[in-house]
């Protein structure tokens, strides 16, 4: 009832003076604009990619290296651990076999022939029977490969949706064969459309590596190595390696991802604790000259450890709302001018018997109505925002994950829409005050 | 002085009774001129980082990269069999081969010591391998000493130690090794025991990561060494004759198909679009920021127009008075503009802390380098002419009262 006689008040009073409401409107609109621009991008970077997992999947981290050599380490101590971890360290780990999942994993690099009968090249990963599950891989035929063929190393592969789409089209290809880089494959299962954003199961890859495509294909970890598949990600070592692959693997070489699911909170604990002893006998056995270093990271810790938010992303974020903040006291300056300018007319109001709080809340009403179509300003400039984000190549990536994390997520429109109108009621508080403390004698005598 | 004195003195006392406004000016003025001066300040940087030159005939060089599918035999026959193919091409003055290019990406990196046993390397640099044609090719200028010869040259498998004898090195890299100019002829090693003697310095080869790398030392420090890099994926780096870039870029694929189709050719790009992908970011960072810049001078002076054509309205019987007592136009217009300057010039020295304070935080988060005091000096004068500007249009409808305005209105 009074809030309805405030709105009908809040737009006569706003009609009144249009250029003023006009130019309001489009300030904090602006403001609104550049910022949501921003936090779009942060947050989709920041997503959860899987909610219900994301406390259950764990990295370890492994001091295959020790004081003299590890990265940002003196003889003091001090430094960090790899992402990745040495071969010999990634199988101990898979044969121990101490989570209920696990897999270890490299990105490799292959060749098939297209349709047109002309070589083509897949990036594929190496992985175990595990990460289907793990990862939650949906498919559409067939499915992952079996720890049978893990062990026995089988020519199985698993396509991602796009290349069987490219290679069979319109067929289930499931039991036919692929040939890969010379060799021929059978295939198992075909993934349906995943291509989670951030691609968080190999971060390892670089700083853009976030938002990088999921791989085209998978293949058990064990053939892959037996094949002597080179790896396509990036490899750190120490020392001069013996060459080969051979060498490769024996070397101390950190290039192998690993991941470990680990349902409970106990069997983290417990997960962490083998960890130790695992580095404590490597110590043992004469291969670590210094105090066991383990680490176990889940999702949500590794994504903050492994992605870095882009320069671009971190400048423009804080000049975005720094430029928010100006536009805001802009508002105010503005708000003020308007509420001073009715001294009079809200002089009548509380000599006729409203109270300070109901001048209050038809300020705050009033403001609000402004709010609201600058939070529809702020919306439009946040969809050309983002697309000129997309445009300009601002955030690197692959096109799929940039389109991702340039569009607007679900609740966004609402989340720009309250946010508007929540700055411009703030940004009016202290107008609103004053505007309320009038003194009706006074405002009646200026009359 | 005296007399300015005393025209400041009521400005001040009527700017008393609107504090807060004249706070939120003063506040948006700090603000504004803080975050426009270290954007311009980025965006400088950025300008001229991606103005440094690779030290590269830029113009006139191409990539290819290459990998071959199913050959068993040794690489090195097809990589000289595709480089003689490419050589021989119309409009292509020279080819080579290399493991990485300045501004490519990704390259090798390595650390160089002066002794054999030394413990930590006195610098870190970034390895090319090339062949007798590379100078030619690069198109880059060799500044004492000479370059390698084709006997000089080693073949190189991955996971091989170097074994090479001679090695080639930047005049910035050489500078920091041997600052006493002598680097000519001296011995060095880089991660393997192998003496290897400086037998040229070149003017400039930038870093396969320049673009990425905000360090100097890492942007600049480069090394040759003759060695011939065998893999089964190659880059191959092509310099055409003047004017005849695009012409032999578009017959390259066929050319090479024709020594063998068992290969993917995986891009064929000028050497110009790799720049402008390697300073993509910064490129568009300048663009993004610019318009911010431009969009927040424009609120705030919008800003400023608002709120003093809502103090003239609220003054008319003042102003009405001051005239009819004997202010010319002139005066009024003036009152207006000189509290503004007042209001401004305490928002610009704000601002100038606000901005110096802001670019020191963003040095210490970011690679940036630090703005000049002397720089948001004239940023400030800058933001104060434009709120000048912005007090102008006001001021001219107030100074534009009728002196009857202050009876008009009673």
């Amino acid at each position: 009832m009074m809030l309805s006689y405030y709105l009908e008040l809040a737009i006569r009073s706003l009609r009144r003076n249009v250029a003023l409401t006009a130019l309001m409107v489009t300030v904090v609109g602006f403001g609104i604009g550049a910022s949501m621009t921003v936090l779009t991008t942060l947050r989709a970077m920041a997503v959860d990619p899987i909610p219900n997992k994301s406390a259950q999947l764990f990295v370890p981290q492994i001091d295959a290296w020790g004081p003299p050599t590890r990265p940002g380490g003196g003889a003091d101590g001090s430094g960090q651990l790899f992402d990745q971890l040495t071969y010999r360290d990634a199988t101990g780990l898979m044969q121990a076999r101490k989570a209920a999942r696990q897999t270890a994993m490299y990105a490799v690099s292959l060749d098939t022939v297209s349709l047109e009968g002309v070589p083509l090249p897949v990036d594929g990963r190496a992985a175990y029977a595990d990460f289907f599950q793990m990862f939650e891989v949906p498919f559409r035929y067939g499915g992952p490969w079996s720890a049978a063929d893990d062990k026995g190393r089988a020519n199985v592969v698993v396509l991602s949706a796009r290349l069987a789409a490219r290679l069979f089209p319109h067929v289930n290809p499931v039991g036919r064969t692929i040939s890969l880089s010379g060799q021929e494959y059978r295939i198992v299962g075909v993934m349906d459309v995943w291509n989670p954003v951030p691609r968080f199961y190999d971060l390892t890859q670089g700083p853009n590596s976030g938002l990088a495509d999921a791989d085209s294909l998978f293949v058990p970890f064990s053939t892959a190595i037996e094949r002597e598949m080179p790896d396509n990600g990036s490899i750190r070592c120490n020392a001069r390696v013996a060459p080969g692959f051979a060498g490769q693997l024996a070397s101390e070489c950190v290039w192998i991802q690993f991941w470990a699911q680990l349902p409970t909170q106990a069997a983290a604990r417990d997960y962490k604790t083998f960890l130790y002893n695992y580095a404590a006998e490597q110590r043992r056995l004469g291969r670590f000259h210094w105090k066991p270093w383990v680490e176990l990271r889940d999702v949500h810790q590794w994504m903050a450890l492994e992605i870095s938010v882009p320069e671009t992303l971190r400048v423009s974020s804080v000049v975005a709302f720094g430029f928010l903040a100006v536009c805001l006291i802009n508002a105010a300056g503005l708000m003020l001018a308007r509420f001073s300018g009715r001294a009079g007319e809200l002089g009548v109001r509380r000599a006729l018997g409203a109270s300070r709080w109901d001048i209050g809340w038809q300020c705050v009403v009033e403001t609000a109505v402004v709010g609201l179509p600058a939070g529809v300003v702020g919306l439009a400039l946040t969809f050309a925002g983002l697309a000129s984000q997309r445009a300009l190549h601002m955030v690197a990536g692959s096109a799929a994950a940039v389109a991702r994390v340039t569009s607007l997520g679900d609740g966004m429109i609402a989340i720009t829409l309250v946010l508007a109108v929540c700055a411009t009621v703030c940004s009016a508080l202290y107008p609103i005050w004053r505007a309320s403390r009038l003194l009706p004698a006074w405002q009646l005598k200026a009359q | 002085m005296a007399a300015a004195f005393m025209e400041v003195l009521p400005i001040l006392k009527a700017l008393r009774r609107n504090k807060v406004g004249a706070m939120l000016i003063g506040l948006q003025i700090a603000l504004t001129l803080a975050i426009v001066c270290n954007c311009l300040s980025i965006i400088q940087q950025y300008r001229d980082q991606m103005a440094s030159p690779s030290g590269l005939d830029e113009a006139n060089i191409f990539t290819v990269s290459n990998t071959w599918v199913g050959h068993a035999d040794d690489p090195k026959v097809r990589i000289a069999a595709d480089l003689a193919a490419l050589r021989s091409m119309p409009g292509v003055a020279d080819a080579e081969e290399s493991n990485g290019l300045p501004l490519g990406g990704s390259g090798w990196g390595t650390g160089i010591n002066l002794k054999p046993d030394q413990q930590h390397p006195s610098a870190s640099t970034t390895e090319y391998f090339v062949d007798e044609h590379a100078l030619a090719v690069y198109g880059i200028k060799l500044t004492a000493g000479r370059w390698f010869s084709a006997d000089e040259i080693r073949d190189f498998h991955l996971g091989e130690d170097l074994s090479a004898a001679s090695i080639v090195m930047t005049r910035r890299l050489a500078r920091a090794l041997f600052p006493s100019g002598d680097a000519l002829g001296q011995v060095i090693y880089l991660s393997a025991p192998t003496p290897l003697r400086v037998v040229g310095i070149v003017e400039r080869a930038q870093s396969p990561w320049a673009g990425i790398s905000h360090d100097a030392s890492a942007v600049e420090n480069s090394v040759f060494l003759p060695e011939r890099y065998l893999n089964n994926y190659v880059t191959y780096v092509v310099r055409a004759h003047p004017g005849a870039l695009a012409t032999a870029m578009g017959a390259v694929r066929d050319r090479l198909y024709a020594v063998t189709r068992q290969r993917i050719i995986l891009s064929v790009s000028p050497f110009r679009e790799m720049r402008q992908r390697t300073y993509q970011t910064e490129q568009s960072l300048s663009v993004l920021l610019g318009v911010l810049c431009a969009l927040l001078l424009i609120v705030t002076a919008c800003g400023i127009v608002g709120l003093v054509l809502y103090w003239v309205s609220q003054r008319r019987r003042q102003i009405g008075m001051r005239r009819a007592l004997g202010a010319r136009r002139m005066d009024i217009l003036r009152y207006f503009q000189l509290e503004n300057l007042l209001i401004a010039g305490t928002g610009a020295v704000l601002g100038i802390a606000v901005g110096l304070a802001g670019n020191t935080w963003l040095a210490a988060t970011l690679v940036l380098t630090r703005m000049s005091a002397g720089y948001i000096c004239v940023g400030a004068l800058i933001v104060l002419a434009l709120s000048q500007a912005a007090v102008l249009w006001p001021a001219l409808r107030a100074a534009a009262i009728p002196p009857a305005a202050a009876i008009r209105d009673l």
